[in-house]
């Protein structure tokens, strides 16, 4: 096999395992605008980075972040509604980003950005994908219960002392991480399928919050394998590919006959 | 109305106000929940009822006055209603566990407690309005709370379901002498099981024993003529007369002769 298949694949499975349990509180929270927001904003990161000569894996995640906790500033404020301010936020940070691409006059492959590149990952992606998915698994690990309190019901969350803010703030902040280190698998238009396609389908057979999140993590591998291998035997885009088999997945799991859910 | 508790205080509110904008939604509002006391707030619809509950618990800030709290006060809060998002798998096992960490047997247990000893493995979408409330209930105690806090306990079930429940609750006090604070709406059935209420409209209007807060003045004015009759129906135990207008004509001691528990 290949090098730069053994890299697409590690790298594919690496944001797959992530994406399952963050990717399920988006289908919970009802984050998944959200997400399309902070996966909009990458490019602009790219262009930072440019700019600052610093590694352009970490200014996606510090763009990431940084719209994250805007969005939490001004989601305060109250003045314009959420979905409204995530609309304006969204695309004009795409436009903002295409036009510094434009104007700082930066070679780059606007193709692999918008829809990926999973056969080019290379092995510093890796660092980047293994490093940036530990922490955040490490995190989950950490506030699971807390953040399963505050999806449940936040007012209940905080009578019994969950810092409940701060909870969801940080909730943000690693889908903000995912969202970065995931753009290069399927690229910024695609993420947020990446995030709910394997978490909605994982939810057809779960029966706890824990299993719908592994479960998660378990489609998104198999979308992986299936969209590489696809790409590899078809010469199909790889990103692309990726999405078309989760949602066959999807589609396949929810034609099940039902048993009783919970 | 003032005379000195036999429990030791848990919550102590002091001159308490808030506005909401223009409106002045609390107004000097003072008082007391007590261990092992049944405190009821009472109001017409409006009134700040469940605003006052929401300070309580620390859910808003008032904007002057204090609030007192026992240390390490561990409150076990029932909401009005909790709405799940159907793409959060969760059964009613799963949800206990997420009051703290407990055993099948505990959780068993609260549920019998509580009269729902078969939902265990239930799925929390499938639960009927009843059942709901009985789980949240469940929860609660499973946090061994000094004080438990219940929105409208009662909503959304019938009238049998109603008496079940506010027995339950009563219960409950007597046998783990925890302080319990109830909003209600329907007039006659809680006053049946309440060692103390406060009504407000803003203000506190009246607060004191069931029979003292019927026959206040201020009570009557809130509810009409026709409240306070058909509560002081349930509340008095043939032990008074009633003036033409069917209010009580209180007799001296009176208030202290019925059969509640005695705190307040």
């Amino acid at each position: 096999m290949p090098d730069f298949l053994i890299y697409a694949l590690l790298g594919g499975l690496g944001v797959a395992i992530v994406a399952g349990p963050l990717g399920s509180f988006v289908v919970w929270r009802r984050m998944a605008y959200f997400g399309d927001t902070l996966a909009h904003s990458a490019l602009l990161g790219v262009s930072i980075g440019f700019l600052l000569d610093i590694n352009l894996n970490l200014s996606v995640i510090i763009c990431c972040v940084g719209l994250a906790l805007v969005l939490v500033a001004l989601q305060r404020q109250r003045m314009v509604a959420t979905d409204t301010l995530l609309g304006i936020m969204a695309h004009s940070a795409l436009s903002l980003g295409l036009v510094a691409v434009a104007l700082l006059e930066i070679r780059v492959d606007l193709m692999s950005y918008l829809f990926g590149d999973l056969l080019a990952v290379s092995p510093q992606d890796l660092f980047w994908i293994y490093g940036g998915g530990i922490a955040v698994l490490l995190l989950l690990k950490l506030l699971w219960q807390p953040l399963l309190a505050i999806t449940i019901n936040e007012e209940l969350a905080h009578v019994e002392g969950v810092n409940v803010p701060l909870i969801r703030l940080i909730l943000m902040l690693l889908i903000a991480v995912v969202i970065a280190i995931a753009m290069k698998i399927v690229g910024l238009l695609l993420i947020t399928s990446l995030l709910i396609i394997p978490a909605a389908a994982a939810r057809r057979l779960a029966r706890t919050p824990e299993q719908m999140a592994i479960g998660a993590g378990v489609i998104g591998c198999l979308s992986i394998l299936g969209g590489i291998s696809l790409s590899w035997y078809f010469d199909t885009p790889a990103g692309p590919s990726v999405v078309v088999v989760s949602l066959a997945l999807f589609i396949a799991l929810y034609s099940l006959p039902t048993k009783q859910q919970a | 109305m003032n005379q000195p508790h036999r429990h030791e205080p848990l919550i102590k509110l002091d001159m308490v106000n808030l506005h909401f904008g223009q409106n002045h939604v609390l107004q000097n509002i003072s008082t007391e929940l007590h261990k092992g006391c049944i405190t009821t707030i009472i109001g017409p619809n409006g009134a700040g009822k469940t605003t006052l509950v929401r300070v309580i618990l620390g859910l808003l800030k008032p904007d002057s006055g204090t609030i007192w709290k026992e240390n390490n006060l561990r409150i076990g809060y029932m909401p009005q209603k909790l709405q799940v998002d159907k793409t959060f798998p969760l059964t009613v096992e799963r949800f206990l566990k997420t009051a703290q960490n407990c055993n099948q047997e505990q959780m068993q247990a609260a549920l019998n407690d509580v009269g729902a000893s078969l939902l265990l493995k239930q799925s929390i979408h499938h639960l009927s309005g009843g059942e709901m409330q009985r789980i949240l209930l469940a929860r609660a105690l499973l946090r061994d709370p000094h004080l438990l806090v219940l929105d409208e306990p009662v909503q959304g079930v019938d009238i049998n379901g109603q008496l079940e429940l506010y027995n339950l609750i009563s219960r409950i006090r007597d046998e783990r002498g925890c302080g319990v604070l109830m909003i209600s709406h329907d007039l006659h059935l809680v006053m049946a099981s309440t060692d103390h209420v406060v009504c407000i409209n803003h203000h506190v209007c009246c607060s004191g024993h069931p029979e003292h807060v019927t026959n206040d003045p201020s009570f009557t004015e809130l509810f009409g003529i026709k409240g306070s009759e058909q509560l002081a129906v349930y509340s008095h135990h043939h032990n008074h007369k009633h003036d033409e207008q069917g209010n009580v004509i209180p007799e001296k001691e009176h208030a202290s002769s019925s059969n509640h528990k005695g705190c307040c």
